[in-house]
């Protein structure tokens, strides 16, 4: 299998790093060889989060070069926009249409751009929104909004659904495990 | 037996080879990237581990195990070498007895560091062996051969990661523990391990046989690798730009540094002779690239084609190489910023809404705390290294004239575990010299900006075993200062007060604030609301910064929401607003 590029752009605390873990343990259970790559340690408080996840028959490099990504999977819409040139072309965007304030525009000194779902689809590619919040809510937790983004790119990957619910199992504490593959299904099924 | 495999971060690969390597102590003190391997090493019940308040003591924890003869792990970031500086140089004259592998995790970029240094310098400075990883599989098997590199050379080795090798996961074959060869007990060895100058004069030429002995073993240890493909283009290389290298460059022939000081100078002068082009790709400085071409062999590039700031891609090597690059769309431009911030709730959040209105200059120090130096905050001055913050203040106060103008006057800031780091000595300074500057220790029972690590004032070990609580007031005071005062962070007008009165006095005060990080130990109260009849809208309450306040506009109209999910309850925004339109 040719690597497969998936990044993923979000805002710390927003569980981008447990979505990251279901695609690599996912690749992993396919036997494909597989990297992850993201910076932590600034990025709880509030700020931008990316993390690069490859996979296929051998990977050499942990990160994904911009205009290499085949998935821009945006958690929240300007992490989206700001990472739209990473995608290569032909890429695929698929994003939760929702929207969190950076610290600068929660104290009125910067100002949310607008027109960010035209701003992303002037980007030319395949470009699906998602409503990530609303679709965690009916699984029964806004929070689970992140597993709704997995469950939206499964649906592009030749990797067998049971594989997904099986690392999805494995990965969450069991109490949130029906919420979550909930929100799974409701993601694959929105695109 | 069936090959077990994990997906694992070059840190939990590291522990996981500490372990299978039969280590039997750890000792670190925190710091990005560096500082999930302990945490990792602590589920290894059979590696007794622990925190160090700074990293000299970290690594002089690890000297101790290793002279009673156990395999021992130190890990620190890259700056906490610089701390451990002066163990490391002369440990390098003792030597070992149990292996010992000292972890420097660089920062190329600074994702999260004040500085880019290269410490595989260190190596070079210290005259000990320099070993690095390219993945999370070599993360973990490099382990047991520095070990045994340790053991056979009598040196200490370090073993340097960076950012993108300890972060990074990469599927890893596990093996099982073998318990270390050698026993556990104390030997007396007064000639090595006293180091006076009449030892040391005899330990240093050993130091300088050591240096030979490992050129030699340079040569033909499997940690250094020749992959012979097309010789047109040659490139020695290490870490992770070896993968970036591997992608970009999938014809060059390589020959990647695993032991990256001492180097093999015969197996390089080989590589290049069997090249038609030779490169050196390597991040931070031209370490290789000055050494190689000592040797007096041609270096057809290196740092003119692959600078020494940041980090290095494959698209960057492709392109540098090729001398085309990939077009690219544009970025989206003008896009506003994401910084981190307080979090909502924060205790730091109050503190310095209050320094800010004061219009002090603010001596800082590293920690979550920092953040107050962005904007809008705009309220830290001068930031250097862990534990500064005081000292630099006492500095400033002791040469700028006394006076009443606010803006001359400075409070230094540092947090709990910064004060225990190396602040304390700074503050019995100050009190020795008779200072009158200020300095507030706000002490949240955490190591909050590495990810909310225990400390001495946190009352639990890295085991998660109970244990002391330092109280700070009565270490201040033992220290011989009499201003000692606690502030309520919570409190706008108590700390504007009590500071205001701090800053009148002519003699040093301590202001000590106690208030646990809302994140590590999820503390949490209703959140707050705003009247959108009482708002007027004047944003005064954002200027606190916090992420869970957002401005809302309605046709004409535009009011304060609070964000009920992200609200901690913490009442600072509601004390700055004049129109007393935030309450419960
Ligand atoms: C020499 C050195 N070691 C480690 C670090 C990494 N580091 C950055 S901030 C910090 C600790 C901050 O803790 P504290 O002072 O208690 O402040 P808080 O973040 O909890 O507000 C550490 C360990 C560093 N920058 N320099
Ligand atoms: S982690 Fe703790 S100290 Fe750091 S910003 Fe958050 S609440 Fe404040
Ligand atoms: S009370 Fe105000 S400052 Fe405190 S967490 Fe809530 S919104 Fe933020």
């Amino acid at each position: 299998m040719e690597t497969t590029n998936i990044l993923l752009a979000g805002v710390g605390g927003q569980g981008v790093l447990l979505a990251s873990q279901i695609f690599t343990s996912v690749a992993i259970e396919a036997d494909l060889d597989v990297k992850q790559s993201e910076v932590h340690g600034m990025s709880q408080r509030g700020g931008s989060v990316t993390s690069h996840v490859r996979f296929g028959d051998k990977v050499y490099s942990p990160t994904i070069d911009p205009g290499e990504a085949d998935f821009l999977i945006g958690f929240e819409r300007l992490e989206t926009l700001r990472n739209v040139h990473c995608l290569r072309p032909g890429g695929t965007i698929i994003y939760n249409s929702m929207r969190i304030n950076p610290s600068t525009v929660a104290a009125g000194v910067a100002e949310y751009p607008d027109e960010i779902a035209a701003k992303i689809a002037a980007f030319g590619e395949k470009t699906f929104q998602v409503d990530g919040l609303g679709l965690g809510q009916e699984a029964g937790n806004p929070r689970s909004a992140n597993v709704v983004m997995v469950g939206a790119v499964s649906s592009f990957l030749p990797l067998p659904e049971s594989l997904w619910e099986e690392k999805i199992r494995e990965l969450l504490p069991p109490k949130l495990v029906d919420l979550n593959l909930k929100a799974f299904h409701l993601g694959r099924e929105a695109v | 037996m069936s090959e077990k495999k994990a997906i694992l971060s070059g840190n939990e690969a590291i522990a996981r080879g500490v372990w299978e390597a039969g280590v039997r102590l750890a000792s670190a003190y925190p710091g990005t990237p560096s500082t999930e391997i302990l945490e990792n090493v602590k589920n290894y019940k059979d590696i007794y581990s622990e925190w160090a308040p700074n990293e000299k003591v970290a690594l002089e924890v690890g000297i101790g195990s290793s002279i009673a003869g156990a395999r021992t792990l130190v890990t620190m970031k890259h700056v906490g070498i610089n701390v451990a500086a002066d163990p490391l140089f002369t440990f390098s004259y003792t030597g070992v007895n149990g292996g010992l592998i000292l972890v420097s995790a660089d920062d190329p970029a600074m994702h999260s560091s004040q500085n880019e240094q290269d410490n595989r310098n260190y190596g070079r400075f210290a005259k000990v062996p320099v070993i690095e990883p390219s993945d999370s599989q070599e993360c973990k098997d490099f382990v047991a051969t520095a070990l045994e590199l340790s053991e056979e050379f009598d040196t200490p080795v370090i073993y340097r990661t960076t950012t993108r090798t300890s972060h990074s996961k990469s599927i890893v074959t596990l093996g099982e523990r073998t318990e270390q060869p050698g026993k556990v007990e104390l030997i007396k060895d007064m000639p090595k391990y006293t180091m006076l100058p009449v030892s040391a004069k005899k330990r240093h030429p050993l130091v300088e046989e050591r240096i030979v002995k490992l050129k030699e073993y340079a040569e033909t240890t499997p940690l250094n690798r020749v992959e012979m493909h097309d010789t047109k283009i040659g490139v020695i290389t290490n870490g992770i730009s070896y993968q970036y290298v591997r992608e970009a460059l999938p014809e060059a022939s390589i020959l990647k540094l695993g032991l990256t000081y001492p180097l093999p100078e015969n197996k390089i002068k080989e590589f290049a002779g069997k090249v038609d082009k030779l490169m050196i790709v390597e991040e931070g400085d031209p370490f290789f690239e000055d050494q190689i071409k000592v040797m007096g062999v041609k270096v057809d590039h290196g740092k003119d084609l692959f600078p020494l700031l940041g980090e290095l891609s494959a698209a960057f090597i492709k392109a540098q190489v090729s001398g085309v690059a990939t077009e690219l769309k544009d970025a989206a431009v003008d896009l506003p910023g994401r910084p981190p911030a307080f979090c909502p709730g924060c205790s730091h959040r109050g503190i310095f809404t209050i320094l800010k209105k004061l219009k002090v200059f603010v001596s800082g120090d590293i920690g979550c705390y920092t953040l107050g130096a962005l904007p809008p905050m705009s309220a830290m001055h001068a930031c250097v290294c862990m534990g500064a913050s005081i000292s630099m203040g006492h500095g400033m106060a002791k040469v700028v004239e006394n006076s009443d103008d606010m803006s001359q006057k400075v409070v230094s800031v540092i947090g709990d575990s910064t004060f225990f780091h190396s602040g304390m000595t700074s503050l019995l300074n100050c009190i020795y010299n008779k200072s009158n500057s200020v300095a507030m220790i706000l002490d949240n029972r955490t190591t909050g900006m590495t990810g909310g690590q225990e400390n001495p004032g946190s009352g639990r070990t890295l085991s998660g075993e109970e244990a002391i609580t330092a109280d700070i007031p009565a270490l201040v005071k033992a220290f011989g200062i009499k201003n000692v005062v606690k502030i309520d962070p919570y409190n706008l007008v108590d700390i504007e007060e009590k500071m205001k009165v701090a800053l009148a006095s002519d003699e040093m005060t301590v202001v000590v604030v106690e208030a646990p990080c809302v994140l590590r130990y999820r503390i949490s109260h209703p959140p707050l609301k705003v009247d959108a009849e009482k708002c007027t809208a004047c944003k005064r309450c954002l200027t606190v910064s916090c992420n869970a306040l957002s401005l809302e506009e309605k046709g004409d109209d535009s009011f304060v929401v609070i964000d009920p999910n992200m609200c901690a309850g913490c009442g600072v925004c509601a004390q700055v607003c004049k129109f007393d339109a935030i309450g419960e």
